[in-house]
């Protein structure tokens, strides 16, 4: 076990914490707790300095220009794409699609894939833990194909049932399974290897959302056995972007999802013929500083080491299941660690927790309170919202004591 | 920020005025916040286009479910014509806090299924920010 722990260098997050500006900025005198970044994570002041570098010295727009700005601002953002190529050990670079986010991600392959190779007759497998936006595509393409939709359900403790997943043995046709790899609710990390085997054995193509675990973990999306995964930027530290990572042979039998400029390569009145991967998915001008930052984000979080961010957020996720198990009135959901990521969900006995928030934010707490994007698991688990906590790298056990100093006011404001 | 749940407020929501049902309501409605899921249905008893009795029920913040006391105190003995101008104004100044415009949503689902019920008393259309607040819409092929 020595050689794991070596690989797991322990990061410095009070240190870390010191990259981040808005960190630093203390709210009403105190120092800023923030544990939303499941939400949106913080930037740090390379992110941030790359975004005003490009503006104010490599700036036009890309793969146009004949003059030399074009070509800095060109070469930064397609090597950006080669850092996050190298980030999800893409096996090549025109396999990296820059996008908004990890929704648009995953509407890109449920429109492009999805209305070429699914119809009636067809299946659709997904999960009822996942958030609205890898949920609702499907669902939609259902409905407009004629395709089925099977859901595998929870366990009480908040994993993928197995059962339900035998249940679905004899369903036929099933040409696409979609799950997330890592609950934004719950923490839970699903098995996705074995799930992409389930997919493969039936014929079916395996789309990830990668959103809770991209910024959190090492992806390789290879030894994962996925087909798409698509993650966003902003959860890792960057600004507004995101990428889909697609197995070259799929993108190439796909259609477009968005069509004009860029995505072409020639056009006459009545025909056009696309663009090779991956600009055959990037029409129009893309969001080029923020997918250059993007990038500058994906360094900085390998410059700290997935592995250690993993192993820290592992940490600090054991030591608050643990300090809310202490604290009398609060139920927590999802699976107890090790078996979980960076989430807490809980709810505290008598008080909604928008007023949970509301009392933590007087403290300069930022937490999450609300359904989180996944109504169909707060409707099997019988909640209307939980309370979440969310750690990333910059979080210390100072953040989570104070988290159980504010949750101890909210008691006493309901008393 | 730490007058945020003043006494009034947290007194309403622990004592909510005007909890429960009646017998034969002459318009019923609920509404939801798909914001935080918070529900709220409410109860009108109207005699010669007076409000005679209400009940307010649901569950959700103390914010939301404050404001429907607050309000179901304010609207009995006034004439069902004259509630289509309860608004915004009127639910801040029984809460006597700011509400960010997030918090402001918990506050005025109450002034929302009440406009509701009005609708159903008097046929008038409903304001087009409440439109659609009665009834979820399924999508579905």
């Amino acid at each position: 076990m020595a050689i794991a722990l070596d690989k797991r260098a322990p990061l410095d997050a009070e240190r870390l914490r010191q990259d981040f500006p808005i960190l630093m900025k203390p709210q009403d005198g105190r120092r800023l707790v923030y544990l939303d970044s499941a939400s949106s994570a913080q930037k740090p002041r390379q992110v941030i300095d790359k975004l005003a570098e490009v503006y104010e010295t490599g700036y036009a727009n890309v793969h146009r220009g004949v003059y030399r700005l074009g070509a800095i601002a060109t070469e930064a953002y397609e090597g950006s794409r080669d850092t996050v190529a190298a980030f999800l050990n893409a096996p090549d670079r025109r396999e990296v699609i820059f996008t908004r986010d990890t929704t648009e991600g995953l509407n890109l392959v449920a429109y492009a894939y999805g209305r070429s190779m699914i119809g009636p007759g067809d299946a659709i497998v997904s999960t009822e833990m996942e958030h609205h936006s890898n949920l609702v595509p499907w669902q939609f393409l259902a409905q407009q194909t004629g395709a089925t939709l099977h859901y595998l359900r929870l366990t009480p403790e908040g994993s993928l049932d197995p059962e339900s997943l035998a249940k679905l043995e004899d369903v036929e046709n099933v040409k696409l399974v979609a799950v997330g790899h890592v609950s934004n609710s719950l923490g839970t990390i699903n098995d996705v290897p074995a799930l992409a085997r389930w997919a493969h054995e039936r014929g079916a193509v395996l789309v990830v959302d990668g959103a809770q675990a991209a910024p959190h973990r090492r992806i390789d999306v290879q030894q994962l056995g996925a087909d798409f995964y698509a993650i966003s930027g902003h959860k890792m530290c960057g600004p507004g972007a995101g990428a889909l990572w697609g197995r070259a042979e799929l993108l190439e039998r796909m259609p477009p999802f968005l069509t004009g400029g860029e995505m072409i390569r020639k056009v006459e009145l009545e025909r056009t013929s696309w663009n090779d991967l991956p600009w055959k998915f990037e029409a129009g001008t893309p969001a080029i500083a923020e997918s250059i930052a993007f990038g500058t984000a994906v360094e900085y979080l390998q410059s700290i080491g997935m592995d250690a961010i993993e192993a820290h957020e592992h940490d600090l996720v054991a030591y608050g299941y643990d300090v809310l198990a202490g604290i009398d009135g609060v139920t927590q959901y999802g699976p107890p660690p090790p078996n979980r990521a960076g989430i807490l969900s809980f709810n505290l006995d008598g008080v909604h927790p928008h007023d949970v928030a509301q009392v933590l934010d007087s403290e300069a707490i930022c937490v999450r309170a609300g359904h989180h994007c996944t109504q169909p698991l707060m409707r099997a688990f019988d909640l209307v919202a939980t309370t979440r906590a969310s750690v990333y790298l910059y979080n210390t056990r100072e953040d989570i004591d104070r988290l159980a100093e504010g949750i101890e006011k909210v008691k006493r404001t309901f008393r | 920020m730490d007058d945020f749940y003043r006494e009034n407020i947290l007194d309403h929501y622990k004592n909510p005025r005007n909890a429960g049902h009646l017998d034969a309501p002459a318009a019923t409605a609920e509404g939801v916040n798909p914001l935080c899921g918070d529900e709220l249905s409410i109860e009108l008893e109207v005699d010669d286009g007076v409000v005679t009795d209400v009940r307010y029920n649901g569950r959700g913040c103390a914010i939301s479910q404050a404001a429907a006391s607050m309000l179901s105190e304010t609207i009995v003995g006034r004439r069902v014509d004259e509630l289509s101008s309860v608004g915004k104004d009127e639910v801040l100044e029984e809460l006597g806090i700011p509400l960010s415009p997030i918090r402001l949503k918990c506050a005025m689902l109450s002034v929302g299924v009440l406009k509701v019920a009005l609708n159903q008393l008097t046929g008038e259309p409903l304001p087009e920010e409440w439109a659609g607040s009665d009834e979820i819409r399924w999508n579905s092929a």
